[in-house]
Parts: C-alpha cells; structure tokens; sequence
C-alpha cells in the first residue's frame, strides 16, 4: 500500500483506522525528516499490516499541536486511533525496526 | 575482506570514500543512522568553498551521490566493536562482522546535553537540540536558546526571526568568537543576551514551562517563562565502539594528529570524532581526505612488506 499523505483527513485515516497506524510528522525545511523519508519508505514495503502515513506540520499545524508534536523528526504509532508509542528525533532502519518489530503485528 | 571500512556516512566518511575508490580500493561504510551527519541541521551553509550558500540537507546529499557514484559498499548498521589482530581488522556491527586492512573511524559526534532533570523528559514537548528542525513551532512565542560558539548564535538569529523574544544564555562573559552573524544578532530588538548565567533548573510536567537561571558573578537566581529550550552547548564524540583499544582524552576525543592516525596502524580517525581545535565542515572534509590518503598508504606499505 501506498504512504497515506494527511490533509485535513486525520480523523478519517488514522483515529478512525482499525489496526496500526504510524504516522511520520514531517516538514519540507527538516534536513533530518528528508533524511528520515526513505527509510520510512522502506518500512512501509516491509510492513504490511501497518498502515503509514505522512503528515506535513506546515500543512496541518493544527492537527501537529493537538498532538502536542514540537521537535520533528517525529512518528507516533497509534492502535485503533490510540496513541501507544512514539519517538522523536531521527532513527535508522534497525531503530525504526525495533520499534515496529515490538508490536507484533 | 575490505581494503577501507569507514564508520559513519557524515562529510568526514563520505569524503574518505570518495579518496578511497578513487585510489581503486574497496570500501565499506557503515552507518548507524542515515548519511549526513549534523550538517544535516544546518539550515544554511554560507562558508563551504565553492558554494555562496547551500542548504545542510542538500550539501549531504550532494556529497553522499558523489560518493555513491564510485559504488562503496553502503550498509546502515550500528559499529559496536572493533578489533585489531596482526594482519586485518575486525569491524563488529549489530548485525554481522567485516574485515578489513584499515579501518577510518569518523563516527562523529552527538549533541552535547545540559545533564538536568526533566531534559530528557521534556524533550520534544518544549526542549530540542535543533532550531532549524524546530524553530517553527515556537512561532510568535518566546525561547531561550543557551551555547556560546557559533551553532548557538547561528541558531539564535534564526529563531530571532521566528520567535517573538529569544534569550540567548551563555555561561561565560563573551562568545567564543565574533562573527556577521553575532553583530547581527545583537542588533535584533527581540533577543536579549543573558550572560555569565547557566541554566539549573528546566521546569515542566507536560510541556516546558520555564528554566531558572543563575548569574555566576551574584549567585542571583531568577525564573524565564518559555515555550521552547534550545540546547546548543556543543557536541560530545561518539566513540564508545573504539574506546577499549584506541586513545581517548578525557572527553571521548580520539586522539589524533593532522595526519589522522591513531595509536594503532592501521586505525584511522577523520572528523568531529578526533581530538581538534577547528570543527567545521572543511575540516571535516579535510580530515576525509587526509584519512583516505593515509590509510591508501598504509595499505601499500603493507603490501610491500608482504
């Protein structure tokens, strides 16, 4: 499945998702969030029952608030629209990896 | 077995790559995160020869497409250990082990912290270590940014055009060096220098609320309300995987002359990981290129002796 990109949709495709959900808070002037898009890329063909989507803050700085997101790179993994987990700053393949492995899905 | 495993894909790693398969040798970098290193948070580079001004991101992924056009083997793993026997190195990753004739660590290093309560808590819910990452979500509100070298003035006059008010707070009297940016920033009517002070307290539940300062010269104590923190004191190398065989100084630095060596043949240091006086993007290239010719030779030499 193709990364979901958010806009103004983030009730429908990440609150409103049954399942996992990892969500990539982003921003076009983040060096290390470009950095991070491959290896989200990469993720997301290795996953297949996580849904991943992007979300540019400068898009959507409402919904990045009301998640009281301040630092990015940021991902935050959500479980039937709840968030259980997340992390801040830029990660590799093996650390992103670690993180998605420990949900057993 | 490699000719040259480099540690760490940043301008240091990159360069020696480049050296290195230009010199018609095999080589493996190895890299934890992902190429780029902490020019990657630069939101501008204006003092790269060659170039008037570049963004971080892309000087990286320039330099990383160079590098990869002359196809070194590139593998994201963690370096956890290495070890040196007569005839070859060991280079252990969290996943596998390679060999190599010579091995350049430029590991880099890693933002250096303040060592307070609640930092590592408030993290991303008002305290950072990159204002070009950053900066934007504190705009219109008021920040403090503390570091007296150039990363903390560089990174206050960029947040001076965002923020509302910045304070910029520096333990010492004066800034490490003068600079365009530091007259700059001192004409900016938002900033306010707070001086000969250091931060003991960060104050927070669930976002930043404000830091207590202390004036060294009074002891005097007093409270700012921000939204945002931003630490900009340095870095601290990242060396731990080499430690138990290669020279330190006491602050992890790898110790190392122009020449790149270390106390092992063979064992090469190049960048922010090594022990210098001048960090800056051309010395970090300068040491990629110094570190690849050397370790070039040393092979050669080696192979002579047979």
């Amino acid at each position: 499945m193709d990364i979901v990109n958010i806009n103004n949709n983030f009730d429908e495709e990440v609150i409103n998702y049954k399942g996992i959900c990892i969500v990539d808070f982003w921003a076009t002037w983040c060096g290390p969030c470009k950095m991070f898009g491959p290896i989200f890329e990469k993720a997301n063909e290795k996953y297949d029952n996580i849904k991943f989507c992007k979300l540019d803050v400068d898009e959507n700085y409402e919904c990045a608030k009301e998640f009281g997101v301040m630092s990015i790179p940021c991902i935050i993994i959500f479980k039937d629209g709840k968030e259980i987990k997340r992390n801040i700053g830029l990660i590799g393949e093996d650390e992103l990896d670690n993180l998605l492995g420990d949900l057993n899905v | 077995m490699y000719d040259i495993i480099i540690i760490g894909a940043g301008p240091a790693g990159l360069t020696s790559s480049i050296y290195a398969r230009q010199a018609r040798k095999s080589v493996l970098i190895l890299e934890k995160e992902s190429y780029g290193g902490q020019i990657l948070k630069a939101d501008i580079v204006k003092n790269y020869p060659g170039f008037n001004e570049i963004s971080g991101y892309e000087f990286a992924t320039r330099l990383y497409n160079q590098a990869k056009e002359l196809e070194p083997d590139i593998k994201f793993e963690e370096v956890v250990e290495i070890k040196n026997y007569d005839d070859y190195k060991e280079v252990i990753t969290n996943k596998s082990v390679y060999k190599a004739k010579a091995v350049i660590i430029a590991s880099g290093a890693k933002n250096r912290k303040l060592g307070l309560n609640n930092e590592d808590k408030l993290l991303g819910k008002g305290v950072s270590y990159c204002s070009t990452c950053d900066g934007m979500f504190f705009k219109d509100k008021e920040v403090a940014i503390t570091g007296g070298g150039n990363n903390a003035v560089d990174d206050a006059l960029y947040l001076s055009n965002i923020c509302k008010k910045v304070y910029l707070i520096y333990r010492q009297k004066n800034f490490k060096f003068d600079s365009i940016n530091l007259s700059k920033l001192k004409e900016k009517e938002n900033v306010i220098f707070i001086l000969d002070t250091n931060i003991i307290d960060i104050i927070g539940d669930e976002k930043l609320e404000s830091v207590v300062v202390k004036e060294n010269s009074t002891n005097k104590e007093s409270t700012l309300n921000i939204d945002g923190l931003f630490i900009a004191i340095g870095h601290i190398p990242v060396s731990s995987m080499c430690d138990n065989i290669i020279d330190t100084d006491e602050k992890g630095c790898i110790i190392s002359n122009e020449d790149c060596t270390t106390n092992i043949d063979g064992i090469f240091a190049a960048g922010d990981v090594r022990v210098k006086d001048v960090r800056q993007l051309t010395t970090a290239t300068s040491d990629g290129t110094i570190s690849a010719i050397n370790a070039c030779k040393y092979i050669e030499s080696k192979l002579k002796k047979g």
